[in-house]
């Protein structure tokens, strides 16, 4: 083949592989129960009074909004953001829900293979898809035992609405605690607004048996575009905690402004991993979910928070988890991979604030970019004056496949201890021709050698989320470039 | 079995094979030899499809089919093996999932049921007894951090376990000791039946000792320019190419 021609076939490649359409979303026609669109006070009230909330939540949401009314969006992030018109945004839609299908025979066949690609098991293909599943198989026994599982250990998982209503103490001891309604913009929009989300605790000394899954919580559909989480794990205690999942998801709503908050009492446990694959906007741009979120947690002393993530969606992600390591002793750590094309831009990274003495955090991300996306790190280490013997390692790996997306890395460091230890490393890296051939001579297809490459580079992070998801997010980064070839 | 009538190939502006001529038959081993820069490794690239040289005159069939428009993977999934005189690294996947790849891609290009998993486990710790390889090496990354003698071993046990129909391994001596060549040679003899073919470039008659050849080619500006049996090895040994070349020198 004349070397010209190679060229033109390679990149020919390289471009399906960057135009790899999002094939797996799919909109469900919902019918909702709405109050119109803007934001005033009145709103607020209203969302508060429709959720039965009691006094003291709706006075944290009105300070949150009135907060909120004096911010703007932060423009520091490499992002360009269109203009957001925070009053042409419907506040609350109650869901009603969709008409159920009759069997999956009703699904649409593409979004099936889909599933079938990814892996998802029969029934929760029907749930994720709206099949009414209690007429196929007694997903309520699989939610019942599964509930009743944790109220044997005294853990409490539920919708964070519900939370307020039954747990209130716990609810207003923690809820703010670690991401405040002044921290920024959208977590102020967040509390003022927030639609629904989770709320689990641990209590003492327990050992949470099973991953908990949003899955599993009922009413987990439609928890909306504020979504709030809450995690407790009380002292000596430890959870995994499972958000979001590989199968696609699409959105009515643009804008998504998540909180999560954890608070990891002394010697206790968490784990959060999250793979998140909403709709990234067609080939050319347009459309696409905005996710910005603010992720944080506190630990306490002897405490273990680990953030792992997955990012494979959204048009623009602005996201940061990041961990306070305010007792001596913890450890903070995070573990992320992030998958632009297309158009899509990803800002996201995270924060280690070292407090106390001999406190540990560990950051391993993985950028990769194809198309004309933008793909940024930012990161903080913070060692404060009395972090002691304080421990920080880096590492920032950027993957550029084609010649039109942009990697970059932003990452700070603040150290105000002498004792402190701060290791920073990165690498900037293609997928080589060589290894393509080497792949290709094996019998590899060159759509099937790019997948496992990426794979690959992405292992050791993979590798932290729980088995069965990381074999599903495994699929998925593959199947976010394959399905776009051929 | 492989049929390369006039082959020409270059590389940019600049030719490099400039008109081979080799017929190669189910059973018989060849061994190409040559000074450096006379074009073995293109040779062997260009069979492979390598897409950094262009073909520009000639015609290679392979299994009565024309190889030359066969994309590199249906290349290998047809049965022709390139073991590489630099194998690649690919970092973070392992070479138990590689070739679990790779043999499923064939298997499925041949309308061959999948093995499972207790089968493929079975035959990858068979295939390294071959090469004397620690089946615990398949649990590491291609080829990373593996040592000279490691890479070239990890090879032939790829070509074990692929058990292609040709197989053409480019200076798999280079770099070798002494007992990692007997290793290596053996298992390259090992899998040898009457049904396969091997194409040897190599530098040094040391390599065919132990692979011993059915022909001898010596490649010399991208032509072969004289064959002849075993005993043509030890005359190179002996002698040098000077004796072959002075008539095409300038």
């Amino acid at each position: 083949m004349p070397e010209i021609e190679k060229n033109i076939k390679d990149k020919e490649i390289i471009e399906r592989l960057e135009e790899g359409e999002y094939k797996y979303g799919f909109t469900s026609d919902i019918e909702t129960e709405t109050i119109g669109k803007g934001l005033s006070e009145e709103v607020v009230r209203t969302i508060s009074q429709k959720k039965g909330e009691p006094e003291w939540m709706l006075e944290m949401r009105l300070r949150a909004y009135r907060h909120w009314l004096t911010l703007a969006p932060p423009t520091w992030a490499h992002l360009t953001i269109p203009e957001i018109d925070f009053q042409d945004i419907i506040y609350y839609a109650a869901p009603k829900p969709p008409r159920k299908l009759e069997s999956m025979d009703e699904v649409d066949p593409e979004l099936k293979r889909t599933f079938d690609k990814l892996g998802i098991p029969l029934e929760e293909q029907m749930a994720l898809s709206g099949v009414a599943v209690d007429a196929v198989m007694d997903s309520v026994s699989v939610k019942t035992t599964f509930k009743q599982t944790l109220a044997e250990r005294g853990i409490i998982f539920c919708s964070i609405s519900e939370a307020v209503r039954e747990y209130p103490e716990l609810v207003r001891k923690y809820l703010g605690s670690v991401v405040s309604y002044a921290d920024n913009f959208y977590a102020a929009l967040n509390a003022a607004v927030f639609s629904d989300g989770s709320f689990c605790y641990i209590p003492k000394g327990v050992r949470c048996p099973m991953e908990l899954s949003t899955y599993f919580r009922i009413n987990a559909a439609g928890t909306g575009q504020f979504e709030r989480t809450l995690i407790v794990a009380d002292e000596g205690s430890y959870v995994s905690y499972l958000e979001g999942c590989t199968a696609p998801r699409r959105d009515e709503n643009q804008l998504h402004a998540a909180v999560v908050e954890i608070v990891v009492e002394r010697d206790a446990e968490v784990k959060y991993s999250t793979v998140q694959n909403w709709y990234p906007g067609d080939k050319e741009g347009r459309g696409g979910i905005y996710n910005f979120v603010t992720k944080r947690g506190v630990c306490r002393e002897n405490a273990r928070l680990s953030w792992t993530q997955v990012e494979t969606g959204s048009a623009i992600t602005w996201k940061y988890p990041s961990c306070v390591l305010a007792g001596d002793n913890s450890v903070g750590e995070f573990y992320s991979v992030a998958m632009t094309n297309n158009f899509q831009q990803a800002d996201t990274g995270t924060k280690m604030i070292h407090l106390g003495r001999n406190t540990r955090s560990r950051i391993v991300s993985k950028g990769i970019s194809a198309g004309r996306s933008q793909n940024a790190y930012r990161g903080l280490v913070r060692v404060a004056k009395g972090a002691e013997n304080a421990r920080n390692y880096s590492q920032c790996d950027s993957l550029l496949i084609g010649d039109r997306c942009g990697a970059h890395r932003v990452p700070e460091i603040v150290c105000r201890s002498r004792s402190a230890v701060v290791e920073h490393e990165a690498t900037t890296s293609k997928i080589s021709e060589e290894q393509l051939f080497y792949c290709n001579q094996r019998g590899l297809s060159t759509e099937d050698a790019v997948g496992l490459i990426v794979n690959g580079y992405a292992r050791e992070v993979l590798a932290k989320l729980p088995m069965e998801f990381a074999v599903e997010a495994q699929k998925l980064l593959a199947l976010s470039l394959e399905g776009s070839v051929g | 079995m492989l049929s390369v009538k006039n082959l020409h190939a270059s590389v940019g502006d600049k030719e490099i094979l400039r008109g081979i001529d080799l017929e190669v038959r189910a059973g018989e081993v060849h061994a190409i030899m040559g000074p450096n820069g006379s074009g073995k490794s293109t040779f062997a690239s260009v069979l492979a499809g390598n897409e950094k040289f262009t073909v520009t005159e000639g015609e290679v069939s392979f299994l009565g089919r024309n190889l030359l428009e066969m994309p590199i993977e249906d290349r290998a999934r047809e049965g022709l093996f390139l073991g590489f005189q630099y194998p690649v690294e690919i970092p973070g996947v392992t070479m138990a999932n590689f070739m679990k790849m790779a043999v499923a891609e064939q298997r499925k290009y041949r309308g061959e049921e999948p093995l499972t998993a207790a089968e493929f486990l079975r035959m990858m710790r068979e295939k390294c007894a071959v090469v004397e390889l620690d089946p615990k090496m398949t649990s590491r990354a291609v080829n990373e951090g593996f040592s000279g003698g490691e890479k070239k071993k990890n090879e032939i046990f790829q070509m074990a376990m692929l058990a292609p129909k040709l197989s053409i391994l480019d200076e798999t001596d280079s770099g070798l000791d002494i007992d990692a060549l007997r290793i290596v040679a053996t298992g390259v003899t090992k899998l040898k039946t009457a049904d396969n073919a091997t194409v040897v470039i190599t530098h040094y008659q040391r390599l065919l000792d132990y692979i011993v050849p059915d022909y001898v080619h010596v490649l010399y500006k991208g032509r072969i320019i004289h064959s002849g049996d075993k005993s043509l090895a030890l005359k190179l040994e002996r002698e040098g190419y000077d004796w072959l070349i002075n008539d095409y020198k300038e």
